[in-house]
């Protein structure tokens, strides 16, 4: 008898507790993030994970997390198995993801996909998000072209989407607003994620005289490269000053926190926004690192101006005329480009040297 | 085996032998406990539950009919591609390029996909399957050409065009297939539906047809057939086989251009049946994989298609632990050390019957 209300006791104290602990989960949301790279490559997919880390921190959010998922029909299986695991909202945090994204979408209503834009596509229940990257590379650019010395610079470029080659764009506009004889070579690894191609990469620009390399890659090794010639590299995706604090001039750096933060909010308030979004310097989601030492300044109160500027709109990058590595004028003088068209970039400016691969 | 058995005066004490069968099944589902085992020992030691992560395992590889398919999807391309890598070794070329077999199938097959617009299915599906066999082979008739004729070594020729074949899938991806809509990222037009490859079941598409043909084929010509004898005797001793008058260059160009429209039929697969356009990074690996099934299966064609679906169960498995919580890093190390026991098994196995086939012979042998 006595053992009988033990175990009543017990049974009782146990269901509740578990009724309380699968009320606290219903509670809290669950959040699935899919990584191109590892969380490790002290870049593009670090600064995701610090977003994720966010997410768990603030909202109290449930979160996994995928690595180095191939930009393929792999994803859609990850995303299936997050999906079944009660993991609905999924930040699939690649561009070539969205593709895939969108055919589980369809096919799981419930879900929330946010993928990496510019949208190919959305449906009801996809977002994408993306940042003005351009407009950080712009002031790299005049830190860049201010430094250099010999006067050639070297960018270490990944996928040629038009994303990227409006960075290599605008870096060689800011370049060239303060140095217009340097000379803006581009080597294409074409993947976001390789450490040693993409120090290959640097290495062979190095080896043609640059002095500056800037890269759009996922993990500091164009900068270690340039570090290791002693000459001085820019950095990308995060703050890459301890890879090489000799060498760092300055870099662009993510910030998904805000961003993620509040999407996830509205997901647990039942608002979900289908949309195309962009950030930028104005909302900080692009933001500067620290700039080196060495950087005079007047460059830095220049590059501050600029940063101010562009975020309220007053200053704008890509102003006519613009003309293309044909020669062929592409925005006429006068002209200033509208977002649409700074995400059709396939081609390169006049002057930087290294093709697209994508130019025809 | 028993043969020693044959000699009763001169054997030792007939012990008790397990049947080949028990050892060869025992020694296996040994290997994949041990490695399990060890397994368990870094996950705990890692602070995860072994018991949860195995699980996890098994049930995303296995354990709904989501899983199933997905690892059955995965299983085909291995297949095939094993099968053709299986052929080439069972007469001893290394063909190891069937990475490169498989996307010049895809490139052919794409093509057709690409610019059949208005063409009925009828006409597309078996159209480009029989292109995705004909480019793997012709992919792989160059390094074996240059085998046959200049002599030269095909592990280097045929390993060099993978890198060749992919930076042409690179080029036409990022160029003049790019799909418009899609911002550069280096992926083609989606097909039309007529170039869809028919679903059998769930996400399994009619590739899993091809494999399974393919093996059975595989196992008659190379069982029960002349040819398969003289592709057997070539792969024991060339020398032998060109004394015996059986022409090495003619079969080699043969199991060569075999081998490269099995990998072929897998691109072919691949592009029409899974992911419905042609894209930069089409297969992980698949080609490479295929080397190890092949050699884990021994060769033979029916147990290739039974080590490609464990083989694809264990890459879902890997993403599937990582969904439940587990590092890359230690979901990583597990595959490769399942694979390295399981190796390990084989070559205990061979040592095993060895030392019989020694014992039995020497038992025979006079005093």
């Amino acid at each position: 008898m006595r053992r009988g209300i033990g175990v009543l006791v017990t049974v009782v104290v146990l269901s509740l507790l578990a009724g309380l602990g699968a009320n606290a989960a219903q509670a809290r949301p669950r959040v699935a993030f899919i990584y191109v790279g590892p969380i490790g490559d002290a870049g593009w997919t670090f600064q995701h994970d610090q977003a994720r880390r966010h997410l768990a921190a603030t909202l109290n959010a449930d979160t996994r997390y995928v690595e180095s998922v191939p930009e393929t029909a792999e994803v859609a299986r990850v995303m299936e198995q997050f999906i079944r695991q009660g993991y609905t909202t999924i930040f699939a945090t690649a561009f070539g993801y969205q593709n895939f994204g969108l055919e589980v979408a369809r096919r799981h209503p419930q879900a929330r996909i946010i993928g990496i834009g510019p949208a190919i596509g959305l449906a009801p229940n996809v977002k994408t998000i993306y940042g003005r990257i351009w407009e950080g590379r712009y002031l790299t650019g005049i830190v860049a072209g201010r430094m250099t010395r010999t006067n050639t610079i070297g960018f270490v470029a990944a996928h040629p989407i038009t994303t990227v080659v409006a960075g290599v764009n605008a870096f060689a506009l800011g370049v060239w607003s303060v140095n217009p004889n340097a000379r803006i070579r581009v080597v294409w690894t074409r993947t976001w994620y390789d450490p040693p191609k993409e120090k290959a990469a640097a290495k062979a620009l190095l080896d043609a005289g640059a002095d500056v390399v800037a890269q759009h890659q996922d993990t500091p090794s164009a900068l270690q490269a340039a570090a290791e010639a002693g000459k001085m590299g820019v950095g990308s995706e995060s703050n890459m000053q301890r890879f090489a604090p000799g060498a760092y001039l300055t870099g662009t750096i993510w910030d998904w926190r805000e961003v993620d933060a509040a999407i996830v909010r509205g997901i647990m308030a039942g608002q979900f926004t289908s949309e195309d979004y962009y950030g930028g310097l104005a909302d900080k989601m692009v933001t500067l690192g620290p700039m080196h030492a060495r950087v005079p300044a007047d460059t830095v109160r220049l590059v501050e101006q600029r940063r101010d500027e562009i975020a309220r709109g007053t200053f704008q990058i890509f102003r006519g005329p613009l003309a293309d590595q044909s020669g062929r004028e592409r925005l006429p003088a006068g002209k200033t480009m509208t977002l649409k068209e700074i995400l059709a970039f396939d081609w390169l400016l006049r002057g930087i040297e290294g093709q697209a691969p994508t130019s025809r | 085996m028993s043969t020693g058995a044959a000699a009763p005066p001169l054997a030792r004490p007939a012990r008790a032998e397990p049947p080949a069968w028990v050892e060869a099944v025992g020694v296996r589902a040994g290997s994949i406990v041990a490695a399990f085992a060890v397994g368990a020992v870094f996950l705990a030691a890692t602070g995860h539950d072994p018991a949860h992560a195995y699980r996890e395992m098994a049930v995303g590889a296995f354990g709904s009919s989501f899983a199933v398919e997905q690892t059955l999807v995965k299983a085909i391309p291995l297949a095939l591609a094993g099968l053709g890598v299986a052929l080439a070794f069972t007469m001893g070329l290394w063909n190891v390029g069937a990475e490169g077999q498989l996307a010049v199938g895809a490139l052919a097959a794409s093509w057709l996909a690409l610019s059949a617009g208005g063409l009925p299915a009828a006409v597309v599906l078996p159209g480009l399957t029989l292109l995705g066999a004909l480019g793997g082979a012709a992919w792989a008739l160059v390094p074996a050409a240059l085998r046959a004729y200049a002599g030269v070594n095909e592990i280097i020729s045929t390993l060099m065009l993978n890198y060749v074949a992919l930076l042409w899938v690179d080029y036409l991806v990022f160029g003049a297939w790019a799909d418009p809509t899609a911002f550069s990222f280096p992926y083609s037009r989606r097909f039309p539906e007529a170039a869809h490859l028919p679903r059998l079941y769930g996400d399994v598409h009619a590739g899993a047809l091809a494999a399974l043909v393919a093996a059975a084929g595989l196992a008659l010509l190379l069982g029960r057939t002349r040819w398969g004898y003289e592709i057997r005797t070539i792969g024991a001793s060339q020398a032998a086989a060109r004394y015996a008058g059986i022409p090495v260059r003619r079969r080699i160009l043969l199991v060569m251009a075999t081998s490269g429209a099995l990998a072929g039929l897998a691109g072919a697969g691949e592009v029409s049946g899974v992911i419905h356009r042609i894209q930069q990074g089409l297969s992980p690996g698949y080609g490479f994989t295929a080397i190890i099934v092949a050699w884990v299966a021994q060769l033979r064609p029916w147990a290739v298609v039974l080590v490609a679906v464990l083989f694809a169960a264990l890459l879902n498995g890997g993403f599937v632990l990582q969904t439940a919580g587990v590092p890359a890093a230690i979901a990583y190390m597990l595959q490769a050390m399942i694979l390295t026991f399981v190796l390990a098994g084989e070559y205990l196995l061979r040592r095993l019957r060895r030392r019989r086939a020694v014992a039995a012979a020497r038992a025979l042998a006079p005093p």
